[in-house]
């Protein structure tokens, strides 16, 4: 085998794949602009008539805007948890801190609905009445972990003296902080924000456990997909959802690597997604 | 050897103290709630407090939630196999085989993964539905006469469902590894004689062990607990106990029942997960790192 | 120039990372205006010394003043020190001139102010016009001189360096510690300097505080602990000491009689002798590779003779250094002699007379 030239086979498996990873992503734009009220092929005409609706339809306006503010209130908790246990652990060491990090990083593999069904048998016991506060409680829970990496790396890469310097140079703790902590960890914090935002956008399934009438975006469109008649519009709101998603995505990468380059480091390294 | 605190370490237990307080609330506290609620029972409305093993007794003895327990098993070993089987050829390509742009692919690989997932599951439906496209397209071309029927409302479409919605988390633990190889290792094996084949069994695949492992359990764990796709495009021969939970949640209105068969299907993935991870262990271990 | 007023009080400085004593009681004096190392192998202690003094570590036990005050209880921000990192720590997302500044405008100077200061910290150290760059466009070089500069616009009273120069290589490196020194002796700020290179701190400092796992060996001027190591560690870490076997004799008003057992009997004056030697006594002694000449004329005269024999030698091109096998000895001395014009080198295995004198003796007990 050549060094650096794949073999026949794997390039073509390579294509096959990524047709593969695409293949409902690229339905959800064309149905959504297909003139026709069944999913299916072939296409009709060309329409943005379902984009249209989703303008004029209410409940979706309020679906959309409980999950903005969940997602907003959970991206701000959890990265606010997640820069806590990222700076405890690159600055400090604690006793039993493998223990405590890997704990607050379980939801990562917990099954989400193990979560959802815990918090339900909590709230239930304590009598507490679901609402979009639990729903928060619950996405903050399984994006502390993502938020904890993202910020870890950032922290991590904050070199220790930089502190040190300032306190030298005369400046008190927040001053510090203020003038170079948080500068150079700022685009991690963005990031955070960003992905936090996101998962909490797209999480189904705690939102389905735990809210009560008001429903998330996810939820909403779960209540639509048995309406075959709903179904075009509920393409194009996926559409708008991915166009969406990827954005945040990239402005979120965006600033990663803004943050790589001011620590002077390689910008084009895949560490950071990572 | 009691450790007395030293300033720094309060500090640092402070800090953690804040998110750790949270999981503590948030998460024991329910895990443990949880545990005890599946020794209760529930009649209607009503929760019964005394201590019973009422709720494993029927989850071990009836066939119905037996029979879900294995399929779910099953489906999500299978799921779990195929996902990280077809996702380790494209972590090796893009490690081995692509110089620049690494970072650029991988994002290409997950932007479909940030369409809502109800959606990207609805629209397999679609793909895979009787008047799909792929049927469509398969009887277009003249492929086959007849639509084909096994492709959707059975396990065989959560599987290719499941597979597609975890492939990202697979392919990017197996990539890391892959990516952390020395390559020089390999031109060593070829200077002493290996062939491309021999170079991949002997060095590539033992190195890459730890990725794998850690693959095999980001998409098993979760996929147990997935109810989203067998109702979707299960069917009945491809419901999941999740599906039965979250009914037992609902409408049976027996929580601890379904808190029973959460905690079931917990232990079994976690010992599952335990054996995979140590035999992943000895394998991968072998190899000094 | 260096008064002899302290600036700096040790007294009895103790520290403890858990159960490991980094340092068992520091005991010094560093006087206002003077350039002084803490010199020592990885591991003495000597950086956990300077941030203790910076007030980046409180010591376990003991007193740490500056200028008469007690520094207990005072953080590192409130200090009249000023520190030079040993990783630059230059604020990575400040321009040069932001950071020189960082100090001045935490104290709240006026923009011109600090313009102005910012402007002759970046001219003392020659990189005037730099001030607009960032510091990722900086060389190590260049960085090390914003560092400094950084420290040198606060006006401390003493100026912490923690290994400056040994991220450079050698042509920078000697080039510094010139411009370091010079710099010092204009200013006259105290500056205390943290190496773990001898040659270093010999060649820039006015007294040297040489250190092994926590304790301080010798606190001397370059001079003296060069040619008087108060012991066997102090001397072979400080340049190349040769070792000879030696007996020590009887006292007399001149001195005390010494049996070299390579070199033979010589007086040593009491001046030179430590305290608490015994006649009798097994001690050993050390001469410097410079200290022993080889008589290769037959009429070069020297205090001293001995009959030896050339075992190798190591030609550097300024100088020689000869491996040579004194009587009663069993392993060879080292002889280290100046390439001049017209000597040849000696041959291994050839017979040579060995010239020394008595005041390049150091016995240590």
């Amino acid at each position: 085998m050549k060094r650096g030239t794949a073999p026949k086979w794997l390039t073509i498996y390579a294509v096959a794949y990524m047709v593969f990873l695409y293949a409902p992503v690229v339905l959800l734009p064309l149905f959504a602009f297909n003139d026709a009220t069944i999913i299916a092929f072939p296409l009709s005409g060309f329409t943005t008539e379902w984009f249209e609706l989703l303008w004029s339809t209410d409940a979706l306006h309020s679906a959309v805007g409980n999950s903005a503010v969940v997602a907003f209130v959970t991206a701000l908790v959890s990265t606010f948890l997640g820069a806590c246990a990222a700076r405890a652990s690159s600055r400090y060491s604690f006793p039993a801190q493998k223990g405590i990090t890997g704990f607050i990083m379980l939801p990562l593999v917990l099954p989400e609905i193990i979560v959802a069904v815990s918090l339900i048998v909590m709230l239930m016991q304590l009598g507490l009445s679901l609402s979009l506060w639990t729903v928060v409680a619950g996405h903050v829970l399984i994006c502390t972990p993502f938020s904890i990496a993202i910020l870890s790396s950032a922290f991590a890469g904050l070199d220790q003296s930089l502190e040190e310097a300032s306190f030298d140079l005369g400046e008190s703790r927040w001053g510090t902080f203020r003038r170079v902590t948080l500068p150079l960890v700022m685009p991690g914090v963005i990031s955070s924000l960003l992905i936090c935002f996101t998962i909490s956008l797209d999480e189904f399934i705690i939102a389905f456990f735990l809210t009560g009438t008001d429903a998330t975006l996810p939820v909403y469109i779960w209540s639509q997909l048995r309406f075959p008649t709903k179904l075009p519009s509920v393409m194009a709101l996926g559409t708008i959802l991915l166009a969406l998603s990827v954005g945040l995505l990239l402005l979120a990468e965006w600033f990663r690597r803004r943050a790589v380059r001011r620590q002077g480091l390689d910008a084009s390294s895949s560490e950071g997604l990572l | 050897m009691a450790r007395r605190l030293s300033r720094e370490d309060k500090q640092g237990l402070t800090l953690i103290g804040l998110p750790f307080g949270y999981a503590l609330i948030m998460l024991a506290a329910p895990l443990a709630m949880v545990v005890t609620f599946s020794f209760w029972t529930q009649d209607y409305l009503d929760i019964n407090r005394t201590l019973t093993v009422e709720n494993y007794r029927a989850v071990f003895s009836q066939p119905i939630y037996q029979t879900l327990l294995w399929r779910s098993l099953r489906i999500s070993l299978i799921v779990t196999a195929v996902t990280v089987v077809l996702a380790f050829p494209i972590a090796y390509y893009l490690s081995f085989h692509m110089k620049k742009n690494k970072a650029l692919w991988l994002f290409l690989i997950t932007v479909p993964f940030w369409t809502s997932y109800l959606l990207r599951v609805f629209l397999w439906k679609v793909i895979l539905g009787y008047n799909g496209v792929l049927n469509t397209a398969l009887l277009k071309t003249g492929i086959i006469e007849e639509p084909l029927t096994f492709i959707l409302y059975s396990a065989n479409a959560v599987v290719l469902t499941l597979a597609h919605a975890w492939a990202p988390f697979a392919i990017l633990p197996i990539f890391v590894a892959l990516e952390k190889i020395d390559r020089s290792l390999l031109e060593a094996a070829e200077d002493l004689g290996d062939g491309p084949f021999r170079r991949f069994w002997r060095v590539t695949f033992p190195l890459a062990i730890p990725g794998v492992v850690a693959a095999t359990l980001i998409v098993l764990i979760p996929t147990v607990g997935d109810f989203i796709t067998p109702k979707l495009v299960g069917g009945t021969d491809g419901l999941m106990v999740a599906n039965m939970i979250q009914i037992q949640f609902g409408k049976a209105n027996n929580a601890p029942l379904g808190a029973a068969l959460a905690v079931t299907s917990m232990v079994v993935v976690a010992i599952i997960s335990i054996g995979i991870y140590l035999v992943g262990r000895k394998i991968g271990g072998r190899v000094a790192r | 120039m260096s008064t002899t007023k302290p600036i700096i009080e040790l007294r009895d400085v103790r520290k403890s990372f858990g159960a490991f004593e980094a340092l068992k009681g520091i005991n010094a004096d560093i006087n206002e205006g003077e350039f002084f190392s803490l010199l020592g192998p990885s591991g003495c202690g000597k950086t956990t010394l300077l941030r203790m003094i910076a007030g980046f570590e409180p010591p376990t036990a003991g007193d740490i003043s500056i200028d008469g005050k007690s520094m207990d209880g005072i953080a590192a921000n409130a200090r009249p020190t000023n520190m030079v990192f040993q990783s630059y720590a230059i604020f990575p997302h400040l321009s040069v001139a932001d950071n020189v500044g960082y100090g001045l405008k935490t104290k709240k100077l006026p923009k011109a102010d600090i313009k102005r200061e910012v402007g002759q910290a970046l001219a003392m150290v020659d990189l005037v016009g730099y001030g607009d760059r960032g510091a990722h466009e900086l060389s190590g070089g260049q960085r090390q001189r914003v560092a400094l500069a950084r420290a040198l616009v606060m006006r401390p009273k003493v100026i912490l360096l923690d290994e400056p120069l040994s991220a450079l290589d050698k042509k920078l490196r000697d080039q510094m510690q010139f411009e370091l020194r010079e710099l010092q002796k204009s200013l006259g700020i105290t500056f205390i300097l943290v190496t773990h290179d001898q040659e270093e701190a010999l060649i820039m400092s006015d007294r040297i505080a040489v250190m092994f796992e926590g304790q301080i060996a010798q606190l001397a001027t370059p001079e003296e602990l060069y040619r008087r190591p108060a012991t066997q560690r102090v001397a072979s870490f400080i340049g190349v000491m040769n070792f000879l076997e030696a007996k020590v004799g009887s006292s007399s008003d001149q001195g005390v009689r010494l049996d070299i057992a390579a070199l033979g009997k010589v007086t040593l004056p009491h001046a030179a002798v430590p305290k608490g030697m015994n006649p009798a006594q097994i001690a050993k002694v050390g001469i410097r590779p410079e200290m022993l000449t080889l008589l290769f004329d037959p009429t070069d005269k020297a205090e001293n003779e001995v009959q030896a024999e050339v075992v190798s030698s190591d030609y550097y091109g300024d100088m020689t250094y000869y491996s040579v096998s004194l009587p009663n000895q069993k392993d060879p001395v080292t002889i280290s002699m100046r390439n001049t014009a017209g000597r040849s080198i000696a041959a291994p295995g050839s017979p040579v007379r060995v010239g020394w004198g008595v005041e390049s003796v150091v016995l240590f007990e």
